[in-house]
């Protein structure tokens, strides 16, 4: 959570970079989404450790309150969604690329916007969900279709998808190509793509399906 | 290593436009497909980064990083509005 002054507001799915600078020079930078909406009274980010990452684990784990960050932003124009853009919403979510997803999710609440909504989550375990609680109880109470499927390990009475996104699974889960759904789908590069080639081979419009490719690299 | 998209160098083309570029889009000079910025192929661990055509995977845009400032070079691409 930043505070951040003469911050301008962001809009849906936008990110920020930090960049981090050792005493001798050395500079690292990393883009992160920005978790929270627009609405929201503090800036939110949410940072994935990457044990062998140059950015995160001092984000993680050695950043303290009250210490400052060079951060830029917000950052970003195509993916993102606001209330005039309409629906239906399909947010398709690989990891961590739930994380513009969920500022989208926060802004069409805050607006109290009628736009149908139904994400699609895809995790590892129900241990690595992010935003747990929030989006199978908070999320699902105020009408947004929250649909998780995990890849890798499930509690014996899960009662979600498993395995990975297929063809099968979108065809059960995404809005008929017939009413034009608006897609966002993040995550990594691999579920990403598989993701909008199913969708563009089911029939839907690719000018309708937005992509960010989220990876552990950086600038 | 696999690609990631434009909306990786948004900060980067932001910096050296002057303004956002990622939902702007842009004509590649090989194969004519037009694509917006956010939809090129980024590969970052170039020295700099390398984006290429989607459609044809043709090196349109390199993002470098000289004495501290963001350069962009568009060697395939014609950029169109938004």
């Amino acid at each position: 959570m930043l505070e951040l002054p003469d911050w301008p507001g962001h809009r849906a799915g936008q990110h920020v970079d930090i960049r981090l600078t050792a005493e001798d020079g050395y500079q690292a930078q990393r883009s992160y989404s920005i978790a929270s909406g627009p609405e929201d009274p503090h800036l939110v980010l949410t940072v994935e450790r990457l044990d062998d990452g140059e950015v995160s684990p001092y984000l993680v784990g050695e950043l303290r309150e009250g210490e400052e960050l060079e951060l830029r932003g917000p950052i970003g124009g195509y993916f993102i969604w606001e209330e005039s853009l309409g629906g239906p919403l399909l947010l398709v979510a690989g990891g961590s690329g739930i994380v513009p997803l969920r500022a989208m999710i926060r802004h069409r609440l805050a607006r109290g916007s009628a736009v149908p909504l139904r994400l699609l989550y895809s995790s590892r375990s129900l241990e690595e969900l992010i935003y747990r609680k929030e989006l199978l109880q908070d999320m699902a109470a105020e009408g947004i279709d929250v649909q998780v499927t995990l890849t890798r390990d499930w509690p014996e009475d899960w009662s979600g998808h498993r395995g990975r996104i297929d063809r099968q699974l979108l065809e059960q889960v995404a809005w008929p190509p017939a009413e034009r759904p608006l897609i966002y789908a993040c995550g990594p590069t691999g579920l990403v793509e598989a993701v909008s080639d199913e969708l563009v081979a089911a029939g839907h419009d690719p000018g309708r399906i937005r992509l960010e490719r989220f990876g552990p690299t950086g600038t | 290593m696999e690609a990631l998209d434009g909306n990786a160098i948004g900060g980067e083309l932001f910096e050296a436009f002057g303004s956002e570029m990622t939902a702007a889009s842009g004509r590649c000079m090989f194969c004519g497909s037009v694509s917006h910025i956010a939809e090129l192929r980024v590969y970052l661990r170039a020295p700099g980064a390398v984006g290429r055509c989607p459609a044809c995977m043709n090196v349109v845009m390199v993002v470098t990083r000289i004495r501290g400032t963001a350069n962009a070079e568009l060697p395939g691409l014609e950029l169109r509005g938004p």
